[in-house]
């Protein structure tokens, strides 16, 4: 490309000028990059290839309980290794700004759910042994300094006790680690029988199963056969991977996928009157200039095309810098929220293709009327003008 | 002198101003030899400057036709037009008109962009072009950091390295002091004679004339040949 020293120096003809642009560009496809990975993370493919566990949940809404009857009923279904209940206990520690996840579990089953999760095993026999005792991730502990020993106090928003309060104390027995790059362990598991003994609701309820396929087995086979399974009964199932039920648990807190298609309009509505303008300018200043190239023999299609390609430019300077911090910080809010997110937020090859595509659309849009401008010029006028 | 590089048959250039009809130049007949170095004069206002675009097709009489190396200018689209220029025509504008955004040695390479050759080729050639300019040591500099005479020899450098038959030069030296516009015209005088350039020079200045082989005068839209004043 040899016009491209002479669009390299017109790009940057006002330096202060089209650094601000850029850098406008560079937050627009910050967001665009992390809020498109953020929103994939959390709706991350429903499709079920490759998935080693699902989650089964009430067919009407993730909070309605499930019996604790469909247990065995699952358990018994060809495909499934193994199958275990967990509730949302919606707790906080200390202070409300503290929330982390809680569940109450059954030990040995919990760890089967996931092995990538490793504890020393007199931990586990000591939190056997204990009705009131509890594990935590060496996330959670490193994040509020807690170790085996402490009582740690939980409140829950959902939960009272029977015996009265929303304060439940559980005893620190272990501390776990995964062997998942990738997962975080920012959450305390305690035990289901002391829960359903000691909570006002009773026993008999859980908030929804996960469950481990067995090897070789055909993870929509299974879920189609547990579905089938509750059909017509009060309690209809609905059985997906983990990433669709974090999905639908994200969906309780608001329509995250129109929040950020509203953002990231916005954004780029006013990014492209920020560009626009800047191009507007840039070609206004320099009219004689360009009916000096004309005269020289630079045809008008050229010109048109030195003028986009300016555009064009800035948009992909700004757009790559902003695409490669949202990925560094997908990768940081990722592994900070990784029990929301187990797949991290990734910025995937298909977000930056699309980052990319945007990047020459809005660098066309914005440069268009300025490039036409640029290109209807009649050198004569100009050059009397000047 | 030899045959005719530039032939003008019957000229003329109309401007319509809304109800208003302004005749520029009215049936001009003007023949310009091989190696010719002609000065035109009159008063501002009179069409030298429109006479400078149609010979240098940038701009198309509204009658009669316009040859120049045997090309028709008035029957060419613009796109032939633009080809058309980058080869056979260089332009020397009253300020210079050099991008302020490259060095003197990338305004010069600007019309070989439009050719095939390399990047070292563009280099090499545009180097040549500085050094009759005298400019050689300036290569690097910026229009901004070069005085106005200098400035002019850049644009005289960027003129003429595609090698083309005919120079117009409007007002070249329109805003120099006098000692600057004498190198300009000598410089001009010797891309005349020693390196074969038609050329043909707009200017208000009798002085700057003399440096020319003859001179002409436009005045209500007509070409007369009278001795310099
Ligand atoms: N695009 C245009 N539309 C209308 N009238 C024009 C246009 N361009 C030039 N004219 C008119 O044509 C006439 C000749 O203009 P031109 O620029 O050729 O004069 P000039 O001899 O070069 O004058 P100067 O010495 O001031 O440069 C002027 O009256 C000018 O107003
Ligand atoms: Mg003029």
């Amino acid at each position: 490309m040899k016009y491209f020293g002479l669009i390299w120096r017109n790009v940057w003809r006002k330096k202060i000028r089209t650094s601000l642009t850029i850098l406008s560009v560079l937050v627009a496809f910050l967001l665009f990059a992390l809020l498109n990975a953020l929103g994939q993370a959390m709706s991350g493919g429903g499709a079920m290839t490759g998935a080693v566990r699902l989650v089964v949940i009430d067919k009407v809404s993730l909070i309605n309980f499930l019996p604790l009857s469909h247990k065995n009923k699952i358990a018994q279904i060809p495909g499934v290794a193994v199958v275990s209940q967990q509730s949302w206990f919606g707790g906080f520690y200390q202070d409300p700004k503290n929330q982390f996840p809680q569940f109450p579990v059954v030990p040995d089953e919990y760890f089967a759910l996931y092995p990538e999760f490793v504890m020393p095993e007199e931990q586990m026999e000591a939190w056997k042994n204990n009705r009131t005792g509890a594990v935590i991730g060496r996330d959670l502990a490193e994040l509020y300094g807690l170790k085996v020993g402490d009582r740690i106090p939980i409140q829950s928003t959902i939960f009272t006790r029977k015996e009265g309060g929303r304060t439940w104390e559980f005893d620190i027995e272990g501390i776990f680690d995964t062997t998942d790059p990738k997962g975080g362990t920012a959450l305390l598991l305690f035990r289901h029988d002391y829960f359903a003994e000691a909570n006002t609701f009773g026993d008999g309820f859980v908030g929804w199963y996960t469950l481990r396929l067995a090897e070789g087995a055909d993870p929509v086979e299974v879920a189609n056969a547990i579905d089938l399974q509750f059909a017509n009964s009060p309690n209809e199932t609905e059985t997906s991977t983990e990433a669709a039920f974090a999905a639908s648990f994200a969906k309780q807190f608001g329509n995250i996928a129109l929040i950020v298609t509203m953002i990231l309009g916005a954004v780029f509505f006013t990014l492209l009157l920020v560009a626009g303008n800047t191009m507007s300018q840039s070609v206004r200043e320099r009219i004689a200039e360009l009916a000096v190239l004309k005269t020289l023999g630079f045809k008008d299609g050229t010109v048109l095309g030195i003028v986009l390609t300016e555009s064009v430019l800035i948009m992909a300077m700004g757009g790559l810098l902003g695409v490669a911090l949202g990925w560094l910080a997908g990768l940081a809010i990722g592994s900070a929220m990784a029990m929301f997110v187990p797949g991290g937020i990734v910025v995937s090859t298909e977000i930056v293709l699309l980052a990319v595509a945007l990047m020459i659309g809005a660098g066309v849009l914005a440069g268009i009327f300025p490039a036409l401008k640029a290109m209807r010029l009649s050198i004569v006028d100009a050059l009397a003008r000047g | 002198m030899s045959e005719a590089l530039a032939r003008l048959k019957g000229v003329s250039r109309v401007y319509q101003k809304g109800k208003e009809r302004v005749e520029v130049l009215h049936e001009l007949d003007l023949m310009i030899p091989n190696g010719d170095f002609l000065a035109i004069m009159g008063p501002s206002g009179s069409g030298k400057t429109t006479l400078l675009n149609l010979l240098g097709g940038l701009d198309k009489p509204t009658g009669g036709t316009v040859t120049v190396g045997g090309a028709e200018l008035s029957s060419m689209s613009n796109n032939q037009l633009s080809k058309w220029r980058s080869t056979h025509v260089g332009f020397v504008f009253q300020f210079y008109n050099l991008l302020p955004v490259l060095t003197a040695q990338k305004n010069v390479e600007l019309p070989l962009l439009l050719t095939n050759f390399s990047g070292k080729e563009r280099a090499e050639r545009a180097a040549i072009a500085l050094d009759i300019v005298g400019l050689s040591d300036r290569a690097k500099h910026r229009p901004r950091e070069l005085s106005g005479g200098e400035e002019q020899r850049v644009a005289i450098a960027r003129a003429v390295v595609s090698d083309p038959t005919l120079l117009l030069c409007d007002e070249p030296t329109g805003d120099l002091d006098r000692e600057t516009a004498e190198e300009i015209l000598k410089l001009l005088q010797i891309l005349n004679r020693e390196h074969g350039k038609t050329i043909v020079m707009v200017t208000h200045d009798p002085q700057a004339a003399e440096y020319a082989s003859r001179t002409l005068h436009v005045d209500k839209g007509k070409l007369e040949s009278r001795a310099a004043a």
